[in-house]
């Protein structure tokens, strides 16, 4: 490939990937819906904030965001505490069975975990009698493996002087962790938190299914439920689903925007390990 | 005592909740499937003791000549045989361009993996809006476009939401690829050049094989994301249609199992649609290992 052809290729997908983004805000803003070719540049006339207050009253943004900010805050507060206990034991420490929960951690990532959902609901909503809460929103999703994964690569490269000197101290080995380990891999904990975030944040099919309560409906089941129920009774139904759409996208978007060179290396990292 | 622990047995407390995370979550489960598509199962009053009694494989006799549940088996076969040609082809492509000294890289990495972390309930509302009958693709198309339109035509529903999937997932995979990439040695390069091969030759030659590793799991995990299908025949498609023509089997699993009551009709559809995913990627493995 030529250098040109190589630039317009690059250029094309990147038109390719980002127009239905710049649509989407576009869309949200439109006071009629205009799907001609010169809707898609905004005209001043058609332009109005009305969408978002018609999605606002119909879902309740504040509460649907609170939603989900409660379930993915719960399962990126488990991956932290747990996830990190596991993946500085899998690095640092050796102890009978680690191999075992290695392969297990690799194992885990290829199940396709949709198909468990029918023995999970089974179990947490009829036996637990978990539904409609946020336990048992957050349960299946509660220890993301791929930052267990991250959390063991960044243990692993450090040098091991240096856990030699802490137990010369004779510290035990949850104070070498919290101590010495943690404050060294902080762009790790960081990285761990980011991967874990769009995870539950984006997720639909689980949430969906426990909560038929309105107020405990994180917002991607709650607009889902707008898109496939309510619209068809609004007047403008594609200026309320793209704002709601707008909103929903925005946190991630915006995360992965500040902290785009972290998203992209723990990709990077765990692609390697494949 | 230590040998048997290992030198730090205080790792197995560190491991412990993971470890029952992991068994309550995946191990369990699965298990669970596997029992009740085997029983007679269905839902009771909390504390009520009803017989579940062992039936065979009647469940499964019952999906498989389910003909909606067949249809759905066909519909994800349709998807991954135009997603998985489609990811490979693209992400190899597009990661080869990205990889070299080329203006605003930085830009065209972060547009690609936009979508990848953006919810696909977010995204679907948009592209509703744009492959609507009266949608932009459409008056851009003018007379060319589809009629009945792209989301409501038996024929191009199932293709629509394959071209969705492949659209949102390309940055993931193109980010593979460019890990790949710098594993292959620029020594090759240079001997391809060398001996005169054209930049689509070494192409060929050089970087095709060179990834083949990253090729693999690349199909794999595109299968995987295949059979995982839920979200977007739910909402894009209004369900899985018209008429079915884009129902997923995890779409059926959940209208059979949760909607209908039948817990083990659905998992039954689980355990086959795992059972499926595993033989496709044997067969998947033999033949790029047979190429290489």
């Amino acid at each position: 490939m030529s250098r040109v052809v190589r630039f317009v290729l690059l250029l094309l997908g990147a038109f390719v990937f980002l127009f239905p983004f710049y649509y989407m805000l576009i869309g949200s803003l439109q006071t009629e819906p205009d799907s001609s070719v010169t809707g898609a540049f905004p005209s001043p006339g058609n332009l109005t904030g009305h969408n978002y207050v018609e999605i606002n009253t119909a879902i309740n943004l504040g509460r649907s965001l609170l939603n989900s900010g409660i379930f993915t805050g719960g399962v990126i507060l488990c991956t932290m505490v747990f996830g990190v206990l596991a993946g500085y034991a899998l690095a640092r420490l050796q102890f009978r069975g680690r191999g075992a929960v290695f392969s297990l951690m690799l194992l885990v990532q290829v199940i396709p975990f949709q198909l468990l959902t029918i023995p999970l609901y089974v179990l947490i909503v009829r036996g637990y009698g978990l539904a409609d809460s946020y336990p048992g929103m957050i349960l299946p999703f509660a220890i993301n493996s791929t930052a267990v994964f991250v959390f063991r690569q960044y243990f692993l490269q450090l040098p091991q002087e240096l856990f030699d000197a802490a137990r010369i101290d004779g510290a035990g080995e949850l104070n070498t962790l919290l101590r010495v380990a943690v404050p060294l891999v902080k762009p790790a904990l960081l990285t761990g938190v980011l991967l874990t975030f769009i995870g539950p944040w984006n997720e639909f099919l689980w949430p969906f299914l426990i909560t038929k309560q309105q107020d405990l409906q994180p917002l991607a089941v709650s607009l889902s439920n707008y898109l496939t129920t309510v619209s068809a009774r609004a007047a403008n139904p594609f200026g309320a689903v793209l704002a709601g759409a707008c909103v929903l996208a925005a946190p991630a978007v915006t995360l992965f925007l500040i902290f785009q060179r972290r998203f992209i290396s723990s990709s990077l990292e765990s692609g390697v390990k494949g | 005592m230590r040998s048997l622990l290992g030198k730090q047995p205080v790792g197995t407390a560190f491991v412990v909740p993971y470890v029952v995370f992991l068994a309550a979550v995946f191990a369990y489960p699965l298990g669970f499937a596997v029992y009740m598509s085997f029983h007679d199962y269905f839902f009771a009053a909390p504390g009520a003791i009803v017989e579940r009694p062992f039936v065979g494989f009647d469940k499964y006799a019952a999906v498989l000549s389910d003909p909606a549940v067949r249809r759905s088996f066909g519909n994800v076969g349709i998807f991954l045989l135009i997603n998985v040609p489609l990811t490979v082809v693209l992400s190899l492509l597009l990661a080869t361009a990205l990889n070299t000294a080329i203006r605003w890289r930085t830009f065209f990495r972060v547009s690609y993996y936009v979508p990848y972390v953006t919810a696909s309930v977010a995204v679907v509302g948009v592209w509703l809006f744009l492959f609507n009958s009266n949608g932009l693709v459409n008056s851009v198309l003018g007379p060319l476009a589809p009629d009945p339109s792209w989301l409501v035509n038996s024929k191009l529903a199932m293709p629509t939401v394959a071209l969705f999937v492949t659209w949102k997932q390309l940055g993931f995979f193109i980010l593979l690829y460019l890990a790949a990439l710098q594993n292959v040695s620029k020594d090759l390069y240079e001997a391809a050049s060398m001996d005169g091969a054209s930049r689509v030759k070494s192409f060929w030659n050089v970087t095709v094989p060179g990834v083949r590793p990253a090729t693999t799991l690349v199909v794999l995990l595109a299968t995987v994301t295949g059979a995982n299908l839920f979200t977007e025949p739910y909402l894009l498609t209004g369900g899985g249609g018209p008429d079915g023509a884009s129902a997923s089997p995890v779409l059926i699993m959940y209208q059979r199992g949760i909607e209908q009551g039948n817990p083990d009709v659905g998992s039954a559809i689980g355990v086959l649609l795992v059972v499926a995913v595993l033989l496709l990627a044997l067969l998947q493995r033999r033949l790029l290992e047979r190429e290489s």
